[in-house]
């Protein structure tokens, strides 16, 4: 699993510096790593929250971006969005076109004809809940937070709404709420996840193209699916480490 | 909602793909001001220290002047940030539980720093003695209001201001770095957002301080040439031509920082460069090559240079250091407007950008920003006449140890 | 040390003492619970109503169209998919859940479209394939013939 295996090379290659030189490199190794981050990394007890995302099998219903919009109150006009669905068609010219009318909530049209298409595929996005959140790093009031189950999650009783980490994200995943002046994102649904209920956009996929479980749990959903595919994140320039794991990802999606 | 109304409208004039969240503009004209209002401090604080710290006699006559106007400018610096928020009545929390991972947080502690330790007791160090003067002169309300300003010290003999003189010397010894700090520091705020490609670079902040110095320079060369106008005084030509000199030199340099930059990004050409470079060619010539460069830069820059070596009759020379320094400030203005609108022009899946976010700007923000803009120029007058530099007693001189 | 900055230094010792007092009385209570954040949010969070009540709830009543749709293709399905969010319906049943009968909810999935995956879908192109009927009328939602 891409992620788990970085850490323990990282974990590992800070055990062996640490023997050579002491407990003071030791701590200052790790120091500035844990003061820039927001995040306490993976300690492997615990949950560990990763979602994986197959395109293969994603039909473009916008099932998911219609649930999510009713399940958690977000606004409902063409903007605004905590998941939506991206339709990339490259054409014969290689020309790539992408369109999201209302995050695919009302369904897609091609904008080439058939025979014009070299490839076309469907990408739904949502938060990557990445484990070095841009996002969570930069809140000034740390109303913008990784919870120890690895989501990231916003406390809109305390966020000031100055949009820094709406700029910060680097897939476009926050907005402000017009209404309340505060942040507001994908939770993972972690009201229902707490219930016991899966959350609203993976329940309602039809073709069960989204999947989430515990990255620390060798046999959740999500483990299971990173060992059978091949899987990568989006952005991984960025060093995010985004815990959004699609399969046949293609690299033209950005 | 003509808000949401409005971004109906955006969801039309959408080139190519952006995210949907992206539509609306996040970051509007207050959070151009913010940047610009801060830079006018550090830059005017910067021109006081040149006098003081660095000796240079010439810039006397604008001392205080560059001083008490940093002050005006410093007490509405937050104001931009605190009513763009969506719940600016929360802003203190930024004081109170900052998160010591985010640039922004810092903001409130540098501004504190700068305000407090080094703006206010600055000028109460240069102010002192003259404030017990003045409440020896004054009555009534005014005679409480100096004593209360010189915190009841009533101390005139040479050596407290002696020690006056050289509290002062080491404060703004200290503020040097700190103006440094706040600047580069408001630059850090966007260089270290590296979702943005535009503007994620490690010469933003030193870009900003520079264009901050060109900007205070200019702010502080106008306000002279008004208020002397005002006063009906005689501008001491020498002063300007030295200021005209040093906002040659702070030009010079700060536009071969953002050349590089801009050289930089163009020969690296990294995956952001083909939207970067649609953008800057379409949606933002204007504002960038015209008003950033051409008015901001190579007007200025062309002018001033000239001078340098020929120099034209003192009214003309007037005229032109007046024109001049409008143009050095709204090319600055620009300067910050392209970075921060700018930045929010393209999509982050550099598959689009829209154009009618500029469009979006307008109503309550723009007149904010205006009043947060003009609210200084309030209190710089409401300043110069509680503590008019003109009727400062003359310095003490330090006997050489 | 000259007057003028002893009480500099007490009106610094004041505001700084003010500025302490502030910030013990105005951090919240579960600050630093787990790290530099409420502690208390993520239970709010947690605590917000769920309306999507999955399909287990929806067969504890309506035990015989379950039965249907199991023998069916749309076997694997949420009930509300289609029926929209039943919270308020499994609080009150006399809360009635509406739902679209034309085609445009079948041809949200089933219409044709070459981005979808053949294999996972079948798909329609509703101009040619019967123009103008309502699906329904030959399909059965809860158990579609092929
Ligand atoms: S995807 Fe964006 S909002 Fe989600 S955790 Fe990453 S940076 Fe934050
Ligand atoms: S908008 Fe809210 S959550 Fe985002 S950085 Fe600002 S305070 Fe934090
Ligand atoms: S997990 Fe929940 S909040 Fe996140 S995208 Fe899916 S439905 Fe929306």
């Amino acid at each position: 699993m891409a992620i788990e295996k970085e850490n323990f090379s990282r974990r590992d290659f800070i055990k062996n510096s640490s023997m050579f030189a002491g407990g003071v490199v030791f701590a200052s190794l790790i120091n500035p790593y844990k003061f820039v981050f927001a995040t306490k990394q993976p300690k492997g007890k615990g949950k560990w929250y990763g979602i994986g995302i197959d395109i293969e099998k994603c039909i473009g219903c916008g099932s998911c971006a219609r649930a999510c919009k009713i399940e958690n109150n977000v606004p409902d006009d063409p903007f605004f969005f905590r998941n939506w669905v991206e339709q990339y068609t490259i054409t014969n010219d290689e020309r790539i076109l992408v369109s999201s009318p209302n995050g695919g909530i009302d369904g897609f049209k091609q904008p080439v004809p058939e025979e014009d298409i070299y490839k076309t595929f469907f990408v739904p996005k949502m938060c990557n809940h990445c484990a070095k959140s841009p996002c969570t790093q930069v809140c000034p009031v740390g109303a913008s937070f990784e919870s120890p189950e690895g989501l990231a999650l916003v406390d809109q009783s305390y966020c000031i709404g100055c949009g820094y980490c709406v700029q910060a994200c680097p897939y476009g995943c926050r907005y402000i709420d017009p209404v309340k002046g505060v942040v507001d994102k994908c939770t993972l649904c972690y009201h229902r996840l707490e219930k016991g209920l899966d959350p609203a956009c993976m329940m309602a996929c039809p073709t069960g193209a989204r999947i989430y479980g515990d990255l620390n749990d060798k046999n959740s959903a999500v483990s299971l699916f990173l060992k059978e595919h091949n899987c990568a994140v989006l952005k991984p320039q960025l060093n995010t480490e985004s815990k959004l794991f699609y399969n046949d990802l293609s690299q033209e999606v950005h | 909602m003509d808000k949401i109304q409005s971004l109906y409208e955006a969801l039309t004039k959408v080139d190519g793909f952006i995210y949907p969240n992206e539509l609306a503009l996040n970051w509007d004209m207050l959070i151009v001001m913010y940047p610009y209002i801060t830079g006018l401090v550090a830059g005017a604080f910067i021109l006081a220290s040149l006098n003081r710290v660095f000796d240079i006699k010439a810039l006397r006559p604008t001392y205080e002047l560059s001083l008490l106007t940093a002050l005006s400018f410093m007490l509405v610096a937050t104001m931009p940030l605190i009513t763009h928020l969506g719940q600016p009545l929360r802003f203190y929390e930024m004081l109170i539980t900052p998160h010591l991972t985010s640039a922004m947080a810092i903001f409130g502690f540098v501004y504190l720093w700068y305000l407090m330790v080094v703006l206010l007791l600055e000028i109460w160090f240069d102010y002192r003695y003259d404030m017990v003067i003045w409440s020896r002169e004054k009555k009534g309300f005014m005679k409480f209001f100096y004593k209360a300003l010189t915190l009841w010290v009533s101390d005139t003999s040479p050596e407290s201001r002696k020690t006056d003189e050289k509290i002062g010397y080491f404060i703004t010894v200290v503020g040097i770095p700190s103006a440094f700090l706040l600047h580069g520091y408001v630059g850090f705020i966007f260089g270290s957002i590296k979702a943005n490609p535009w503007w994620s670079t490690v010469m933003m902040p030193v870009i900003f301080l520079f264009s901050a110095m060109v900007s205070g320079i200019a702010l502080v060369m106008f306000i002279y040439m008004v208020v002397s106008y005002l006063r009906k005084q005689k501008i001491d030509m020498n002063a300007l031509d030295t200021i005209a000199k040093y906002l040659f030199y702070i030009l010079i340099i700060d536009f071969t920082l953002e050349s590089l930059d801009q050289i930089h990004r163009i020969y690296e050409a990294d995956e952001s460069f083909d939207i970067l470079k649609i953008l800057v060619r379409g949606k933002l010539f204007f504002t960038f090559f015209i008003m950033q460069i051409g008015v901001g830069v190579v007007i200025p820059l062309a002018t001033l240079g000239f001078l340098q070596f020929k120099k034209p009759r003192v009214r003309i020379r007037k005229l032109i250091y007046w024109i001049i320094s409008i143009c050095v400030l709204v090319g600055i203005f620009y300067m910050r407007w392209n970075v921060v609108i700018g930045g929010q022009l393209f999509s982050k899946s550099f598959y689009g950008f829209t154009s009618y976010k500029v469009n979006l700007i307008g109503g309550s923000d723009v007149t904010l920003s205006l009043l947060w803009f003009i609210v200084p120029f309030f209190i710089l007058a409401f300043l110069l006449w509680l503590l008019p530099p003109w009727k400062k007693a003359p310095p003490i001189e330090i006997p050489e140890e | 040390m000259p007057l003028q900055v002893k009480r500099l230094l007490l009106v610094f010792a004041i505001f700084i003492g003010i500025m302490l007092v502030l910030k013990y009385v105005l951090t919240p209570d579960s600050w630093r619970e787990y790290g530099p954040y409420r502690g208390n949010a993520i239970g709010e969070i947690a605590s917000q109503q769920a309306k999507y009540v999955q399909k287990e709830s929806c067969a504890d009543c309506h035990d015989s169209i379950a039965e249907i749709k199991s023998r069916g293709e749309h076997i694997n399905l949420q009930c509300e998919i289609c029926h929209g969010p039943g919270y308020q319906h499994v609080d009150d049943e006399n809360f009635k859940m509406e739902i679209t009968k034309n085609s445009t909810l079948c041809l949200q999935c089933h219409t044709m479209n070459a981005a979808s995956p053949k294999n996972i879908i079948k798909q329609i192109d509703a101009t040619e394939h019967n123009e103008g009927e309502e699906c329904i009328t030959c399909h059965n939602p809860h158990q579609p013939w092929l």
